[in-house]
């Protein structure tokens, strides 16, 4: 069991910043329809050169976005789910959730009192 | 809870605090059915062990609103443990969300030591196959581009 702790704002943090970039999500966007695109063909479908691509492609992998594949020369990328569990959007909605409903119990409480 | 699920890695969200009430009281609030309905949702709760019930709430996307419970531990006034199933509108038959919702209670100087943890979230990559997952992921960017764009 994993609690929603600061470890996973932090994760959250650096997903978010990672697409924070407008060209990037383009590019994350159109890895992910790709299934498995190379820094090649996303160069020759936007445009920008191949070291820029290369260069958010390798942020998009830190972040924990992009599995890769090797075959020969090339590296195939694709899109990791894995990488989006600090966005799963249940939980986000059950952390705002229960918080809400937390402070409605107290104020229940204090008016039990009354 | 289906059996599969248990070995899938699960996230949960804790939410811990101390507040000045009695066990007793708080309990009260936390299995009235009336009391349940003014600080969480409509509800057809009653203290019984294997009592089925549900919660009302409003839809979310593909969640129709629906949450079905079951009571699956009791032990008045420290734990209170029920099942939280969120059904798919889309599909009437299928669970989005199998989880449970626990309530500790720990009597403290001063009051009572509230711990809620829901429990259950499974990763997307086990439990959603990678095309509707795409989708999802298409929404989540949604989100994303729209806290950017407020941000900024």
């Amino acid at each position: 069991m994993q609690t929603h702790t600061s470890a996973q704002q932090t994760d959250l943090t650096i997903v978010m910043r990672s697409l924070a970039d407008p060209t990037r999500r383009d590019l994350f966007e159109r890895i992910v329809r790709s299934r498995e695109t190379t820094v090649g063909s996303l160069a020759g479908a936007v445009a920008i050169s191949q070291p820029a691509v290369s260069q958010h492609v390798r942020a998009l992998k830190q972040a924990g976005l992009l599995t890769e594949r090797r075959d020969g020369r090339n590296i195939f990328y694709r899109a990791d789910p894995e990488g989006f569990a600090p966005l799963v959007d249940w939980l986000d909605h059950y952390a705002v959730f229960w918080r809400d409903r937390f402070d409605a119990l107290k104020t229940l409480l204090k008016e039990m009192d009354q | 809870m289906t059996p599969t699920q248990t070995a899938e890695k699960t996230r949960a969200i804790v939410v811990e605090e101390v507040i000045p009430h009695t066990p007793e009281k708080v309990w009260h609030a936390l299995t009235n059915s009336d009391l349940i309905a003014r600080w969480l949702m409509s509800n057809d709760f009653r203290p019984e062990r294997g009592h089925k019930f549900t919660f009302q709430a409003t839809p979310v996307g593909d969640w129709n609103g629906t949450v079905d419970c079951e009571v699956l531990e009791m032990d008045e006034p420290r734990l209170l443990k029920y099942s939280w199933f969120g059904g798919s509108a889309t599909t009437p038959s299928r669970y989005i969300l199998e989880s449970t919702v626990s309530w500790i209670l720990t009597p403290v100087d001063g009051g009572t030591r509230v711990k809620m943890i829901h429990d259950g979230f499974v990763s997307p990559r086990n439990d959603i196959g990678y095309d509707q997952m795409s989708q999802g992921w298409g929404t989540v960017l949604q989100r994303i581009s729209k806290v950017i764009d407020e941000a900024a």
